[in-house]
């Protein structure tokens, strides 16, 4: 049995993105990351290996890193989905993104969208993590720029002096 | 590539989930996690009309403990899930600790225990542990339930003993006597194991040790000269002296195994691996 693609009925989709009520049809096999990119323009979230190895298109589903090339736009059904794009306040950007930024934890920027988003999950789970288990669990966000000595820089400076990032 | 489009059903139920396989017989398929099957449509390996998804079955998650000690784990439950369980942590820590190092983080919050079991690509980690550890599954069909020891639910790459109306439902591990300690050590240049050994060591059991590799070949092996020679060393030995008792065993059981060259490794190295692997999940077990 072959159906033609027309067959399969839209899904109409809801979730919170970024705070945001949004609704979408979209086709049963349309990955988030293709809503996120194609339909509602954020273009923050980075396609890269589309296998769930590198990280650059992790966004939060309800507060976890997930892969969004990976993930089915109807598991975002009534969840919380965080890209890049929802962490500054106005003009004021996330403690996570100062800390980068001041320590040069970046270069061509690619991966670094889902670096901060995988941070912030990692923070909101360990309160002061230890370096060891900063790198267990950034092991699956590769960045090919810095070598990760500035990444792991910022992070460990932002868990001991948050104040300096505020 | 885009996965080709599908019709998604979402069951609540396991007779429902059951009932549209049955309906849509080849053109459908299970979905748990997605961490394999998302990947393997959007490449075009795969193809169905029909996909299941069990995400909203409640019955299939979560761990619990029976009366008995036995420790059932729903098949929807993640590996994130079984790393951080309290049930697992305490009475099972080395398969706690392994599931805390599948692939990364996202992978482990989507992936679930169920989806790589029964997707069956030998590159993964938790069915070597499980058949270590003599764990059975409980798999559901239209025709009720049956049981099947882990050690004969792998069949081969990517082949299970589950017929295709069936879902693996949980997966069950006899409580572990107070003497006795499991543990898993892999090793893989990619985000899967080149190969992978899980040992489980008993002080107070007829069987003193269990030893299997994975994923150095099509299903998990069992390392039999290690095991019997483990039960004439006296198991209170100094670490490196049961490892020396034991080295050459391990070493002819490796070599038997049907290695082959591939992008983890070459054969001669994969074996090469099982050796060093099982030194340190042996002592691990026994520190």
């Amino acid at each position: 049995m072959s159906h033609d693609e027309t067959d399969f009925p839209l899904m109409r989709v809801d979730f919170n993105l970024n705070g945001n009520p949004i609704s979408v049809n979209v086709q049963p096999c349309e990955m988030l990351i293709d809503v996120l990119r194609d339909r509602l323009h954020m273009k923050g979230t980075k396609r890269s290996c589309d296998v769930q190895v590198c990280g650059a298109c992790t966004v939060l589903l309800d507060g976890n890193p997930t892969s969004s090339c990976t993930t089915l736009c109807s598991d975002a059904q009534h969840h919380e989905v965080t890209t890049i794009e929802g962490l500054a306040e106005g003009r004021k950007l996330d403690p996570v993104q100062r800390a980068f930024i001041a320590h040069g934890a970046l270069q061509c920027g690619f991966c670094t969208p889902g670096m901060i988003l995988a941070v912030k999950s990692m923070l909101a789970r360990f309160e002061k993590p230890t370096e060891e288990v900063v790198r267990h669990y950034l092991r699956g966000n590769i960045c090919r720029c810095t070598g990760y000595v500035k990444i792991i820089e910022a992070i460990m400076d932002l868990i001991h002096n948050p104040s300096n990032y505020q | 590539m885009r996965a080709k489009n599908f019709f998604l059903h979402q069951p609540k139920s396991l007779d429902e989930a059951i009932a549209i396989k049955v309906e849509h017989g080849d053109d459908a398929t299970f979905h748990a996690g997605g961490t394999e099957l998302l990947v393997a449509l959007k490449a075009h390996v795969l193809r169905y009309e029909h996909v299941i998804d069990l995400k909203h079955i409640a019955e299939l998650k979560g761990v619990r403990l029976g009366s008995d000690g036995t420790i059932s784990i729903g098949s929807l439950t993640t590996h994130d899930r079984i790393a951080n369980h309290p049930i697992i942590r305490k009475s099972l820590p080395g398969y706690a600790d392994l599931s805390e190092h599948v692939a990364n983080i996202r992978v482990r919050i989507a992936g679930t225990l169920g989806g790589v079991l029964c997707f069956a690509e030998p590159h993964a980690d938790a069915p070597t542990m499980l058949c270590a550890l003599d764990a059975w599954v409980v798999l559901a069909g239209p025709n009720g339930l049956r049981e099947v020891p882990s050690r004969d639910f792998h069949l081969g790459e990517f082949a299970t003993a589950r017929t295709q109306d069936e879902i693996l439902a949980s997966i069950e591990v006899a409580p572990q006597s107070a003497g006795t300690h499991s543990a898993y050590r892999a090793f893989g240049h990619t985000e899967r194991p080149a190969v992978g050994v899980a040992a489980v060591w008993s002080l107070d059991n007829a069987v003193r040790l269990s030893l299997w590799a994975g994923a150095i070949t099509a299903r998990p092996t069992r390392l039999m000269r290690a095991e019997e020679m483990a039960l004439s060393i006296a198991p209170h030995l100094p670490h490196a002296a049961i490892w020396e008792s034991l080295r050459p065993a391990v070493a002819a059981d490796a070599q038997e195994m049907e290695a082959h060259d591939d992008l983890h490794g070459g054969a001669d190295y994969k074996r090469h691996l099982v050796s060093v692997l099982a030194e340190r999940a042996l002592k691990a077990c026994l520190q």
